[in-house]
């Protein structure tokens, strides 16, 4: 009952005509951005923040979780019709959905991906509400030590459990490890990797590090491929809506992918491309027409976006009630609070109430937006598609810089911008994930504050995270997330977490 | 994408090997910057420096892990690389760069749009650059003037706001007359 007044009190925040308005800009610009191939909502996300610096904290939050939605939305739209997944949640998504809208079916494959996440949004978010209060209840007994196995967990998921290398993924840890030591140690004020430059002393923005890794790396990435990729553009044939059929087919993999989704975004285990890989195999397996998967199945499209978008829900629960981002959208989001001064985790629930269910709630408008919005404008988003490639990146490029530079106006940051810019292609071209940098610069200090409370606590005694039940049983699990995989992979069987690879959320 | 996982050829990988060096040496940086540290206070056992040597040690053995991995041959097959467009990329972000306290947003940021556009084939620079202005003072009026965001400001910014707010008085002016 204390869920559903919270939820309405929220309602009524974000239902203000400003917070709503504040929600119409973030859907259109996350659908607008969301949708240029190439761009996933992580970049979505990091390109559009310095839009809400200058807001009031619930209004740019607000924004933000429009951008969010806007983002995942824009993103299915790219693969159905351009084939060029702009995220590895959307993979699926273009198997099924380009092959329907080659087949002239580009309009139902639209429709089915837009009403599944608005179903699978509406009742994740439903789930995020119910179960926020009960994590945070439980969170409330959680002290550094269960906070630290539970970022070394996180740790291990977002980087070595999935995806084609455990090598690799850890790499990628490490280096965002070791950018997150730049600056000043916040217990003793000692300057760390910061070779008395002053620009170093508060350490390296987030912001920047994600919009250099995702936006210039990427684009630095498309452009050394040449003119290798050959796009087409599926024009939307024939009708917009989806017959009885498609309904009927539907509906069930909404569903499906909604349960699979969620509980897979709210653990600690990284992206949402694994939940969209579960509900495409759960799909083929229970369809009545399996001849069709491959040849633009609606049920494949259906499913996983649903699950997509469920997952994407689900990232919000350990973000809003522990502070813990597990993609690299939620680690941008979690900057996003911090510019605030704001630190999600149990303490915000009871400090900042408001806030927080405001944020639930323009959820469910920026949901329902979306879906009012966004198929009568169908048309309008494919001519974004258009946009030739020089004109795309070079916009791209500048909406990099404007947000480096409107968070922090200096020259140093555009150097910062263009150094993590080239890091981040060079990582592309050799296969190391991009994700994990960004959660380890900012999951990295966050993990060491903990750690060294704990060590300070217990004097010093290491076995402190062993005796206490909730840590010993997370960075047990942590160990099986490391070794297990490299098990598999060294047994020849690592096909299945490389096609799961976390690659951009 | 990740493709192929099983490279067959190139044994040493010597890009991997760089990788694995790259590794080695950023772990020795980040040690000799530990080294340097102070303890924390009396009682604390772990101090500033703890975790750095701790991140430090990991580098290394990742050095390692990659050196042997390197020697195998199990790094993914690399798709070939065009440079030339990398180059006019970063070249447009360094002009913009060193451009951009004396020149302002807008004509630093049209120079790297030109230049970005031309790394994507699109050679008619005489075009992409002032057009790449005009949409970057566009750009700047919105958020440096509407959302108050500090951007750079140079001559064209300096013009703008006189073009812009002589508009604005103009017309207020027009309106009270008529009122």
């Amino acid at each position: 009952m204390d869920t559903f007044l919270l939820l309405w009190q929220g309602l009524a925040v974000a239902l203000q005509p400003i917070n709503l308005l504040y929600a119409l800009v973030g859907v259109t610009l996350g659908t607008a951005v969301g949708v240029l191939p190439g761009i996933g909502p992580a970049t979505t996300v990091a390109l559009l923040l310095p839009v809400t610096y200058k807001l009031d904290p619930a209004g740019s939050l607000i924004m933000f979780a429009g951008i969010y939605y806007g983002g995942m939305y824009g993103g299915s739209t790219t693969s159905i019709l351009l084939n060029t997944p702009g995220e590895s949640a959307s993979i699926v998504t273009a198997l099924e959905g380009n092959k329907m809208a080659k087949k002239g079916r580009g309009g139902p494959a639209l429709a089915t991906a837009a009403i599944g996440s608005f179903v699978a949004g509406l009742i994740a978010t439903l789930a995020l509400a119910f179960l926020a209060p009960w994590v945070v209840s439980v969170a409330l007994a959680f002290g550094p030590r269960e906070y630290f196995a539970l970022m070394v967990l996180a740790f291990v998921t977002v980087s070595a459990a999935f995806g084609d290398s455990a090598l690799r993924g850890l790499t990628s840890l490490f280096i965002g490890l070791t950018l997150g030591l730049v600056g000043i140690d916040l217990q003793t004020g000692q300057a760390r990797l910061s070779f008395s430059h002053p620009s170093l002393l508060d350490g390296i923005e987030v912001t920047t590090l994600a919009v250099a890794m995702f936006a210039v790396g990427e684009t630095l990435y498309v452009a050394a491929q040449g003119k290798r990729a050959p796009e087409s553009i599926e024009p939307v044939r024939g009708s917009l809506w989806m017959s009885a059929r498609d309904w009927a087919r539907s509906w069930k993999a909404w569903l499906r992918g909604t349960v699979i989704g969620f509980p897979i975004g709210a653990m600690p285990a990284g992206g949402a491309e694994l939940g969209t890989f579960f509900s495409y195999a759960v799909e083929k397996k229970l369809s009545k027409h399996p001849e069709e998967f491959g040849e633009g199945a609606i049920e494949g499209v259906a499913g996983p976006e649903a699950a997509n978008n469920a997952s994407a829900a689900g990232t919000l629960v350990p973000l809003l009630t522990l502070g813990l981002p597990t993609s690299a959208t939620a680690a941008i989001m979690l900057a996003g609070f911090q510019q605030y001064g704001l630190q999600p985790g149990p303490l915000l629930f009871t400090s900042n109430p408001q806030l927080v269910w405001g944020l639930i709630a323009s959820l469910l408008v920026a949901n329902l937006m979306l879906i009012v919005l966004n198929l009568p404008l169908i048309g309008l988003w494919v001519r974004l598609l258009t946009i030739p490639k020089p004109w795309l990146y070079g916009g791209i490029l500048m909406f990099a810089t404007l947000g480096t530079i409107g968070a922090n106006p200096s020259v140093f940051e555009l150097a910062m911008l263009l150094v993590f810019g080239l890091l981040g292609y060079g990582l592309r071209v050799f296969h190391f994930p991009i994700a994990p940098v960004v959660v380890g610069l900012i999951l990295g200090p966050m993990a060491e504050q903990q750690l060294r409370r704990a060590l300070a606590i217990s004097q010093g005694d290491v076995m402190v995270l062993f005796t206490s039940p909730i840590s010993a049983v997370l960075l047990f699990l942590a160990a099986v997330a490391l070794i297990l995989p490299l098990v598999l992979r060294a047994q020849g069987r690592g096909r299945v977490l490389a096609a799961v690879a976390a690659d951009s959320d | 994408m990740p493709t192929g996982t099983n490279a067959n050829t190139r044994r040493p990988d010597w890009a991997a090997l760089i990788i694995a060096a790259g590794l080695a040496l950023l772990a020795a940086v980040v040690a000799w910057d530990a080294s340097r540290l102070g303890g924390g206070g009396a009682y604390a056992r772990i101090g500033p420096q703890t975790i750095p040597y701790a991140i430090a040690i990991c580098l290394g053995g990742l050095a390692f892990w990659t050196v042997i991995e390197a020697w195998r041959g199990d790094f993914p097959e690399r798709e070939p690389q065009e440079f030339a467009p990398v180059l006019w990329i970063v070249g447009g972000l360094v002009l913009q760069l060193a451009t951009i306290s004396i020149a302002g947003f807008s004509i630093a940021t049209g120079l790297l749009f030109g230049f970005v556009a031309r790394g994507f084939g699109a050679r008619k620079m005489w075009l992409t650059i002032p057009a790449g202005i005009l949409f970057a003072s566009i750009i700047w009026l919105i958020f440096a003037r509407g959302l108050s965001l500090t951007l750079p400001r140079g001559p064209l910014e300096a013009a703008l706001v006189t073009v812009v707010t002589g508009i604005g008085t103009a017309v207020s002016s027009l309106f009270g007359g008529v009122a």
